[in-house]
């Protein structure tokens, strides 16, 4: 299964639910353009929701970087729920765990953008 | 076909150099390494060295050119208990493509501090991560060959 993305409003933070695979090619480039396009339209407080991610593979953690990055460039912020834990294996692994902001429920996540 | 080691060899095909190519070699790999006894998170291990190796070969290697292929083998060998702490098989991956080459001590460290935010650069750590051993060497008269071990305990009754 490719990935899905589906895009929802709570308060002023934009929630991305991912499910699927994020890997190289359609996975993560359609990460890439929603991450882009949420950007582009000003939204700063992003919350990516990886809860039904079952594989992430190299690439989709550079998306993950990239995201982070552009978003924060813009003067917004990225944030990750409900990571499954292979996905938290594969960031603590690679050190990349406490650069994101990592949270286990929504309604403290969406709390922590205030 | 047994080798003169002892190892079987259980895979030997070459893939044209495209993104596809990647999934059917790792789908390839993991039906190998459950007949070979690993266990789902053992799977996965192997499966995600697979991909990473792949999209190195087909991506950086052999830069997708229709006339480059790659070439996957493995091999499932019995090992005496000793020979590796609990081990019993060793299942060994190679995936060979025919690209320029790289030079292993010029790939930065994706855990530096510097190089945290890059966006890409983790596939060859991945790989060593994930599976027991990992060798990398140059073939003649082009390409990369890269070695993936990964042994296997006794299955519990």
């Amino acid at each position: 299964m490719s990935v899905k993305l589906n895009t929802r409003q709570v308060g002023d933070v934009t929630v991305i639910d991912v499910s699927g695979r994020i890997t190289l090619g359609e996975g993560s480039s359609a990460l890439r353009d929603a991450l882009r396009e949420l950007v582009a339209k000003g939204n700063k407080k992003i919350l990516l929701n990886l809860g039904d991610v079952s594989y992430i593979d190299s690439s989709g953690i550079g998306e993950l970087v990239s995201g982070f990055t552009t978003v924060a460039n813009q003067g917004g912020t990225l944030k990750l729920l409900s990571l499954t834990k292979r996905v938290k294996d594969l960031l603590q692994i690679t050190k990349l765990y406490t650069v994101f902001d990592v949270h286990e429920d929504e309604a403290h996540a969406v709390r922590s953008f205030a | 076909m047994e080798l003169e080691t002892g190892a079987k060899e259980v895979l030997n095909h070459h893939y044209p150099s495209t993104l596809e190519s990647v999934d059917v070699a790792e789908g390839e790999i993991l039906k190998r390494a459950e007949e070979a006894g690993f266990d789902e998170d053992n799977r996965h291990r192997i499966g995600m060295a697979v991909r990473e190796c792949m999209v190195n070969a087909v991506v950086h290697g052999n830069r997708y050119n229709r006339n480059k292929r790659v070439r996957v083998s493995a091999f499932i060998e019995k090992i005496e208990p000793a020979a590796a702490a609990d081990s019993n098989v060793r299942f060994t991956v190679r995936i060979t493509d025919e690209g320029e080459g790289f030079e292993m001590q010029e790939v930065p460290d994706p855990l530096h501090d510097s190089n945290l935010l890059r966006h890409s650069g983790r596939g060859l750590f991945l790989m060593g991560a994930f599976m027991d051993d990992m060798k990398v060497r140059k073939v003649a008269p082009a390409g990369t060959e890269v070695t993936l071990v990964k042994n296997c305990g006794p299955k519990e009754s």
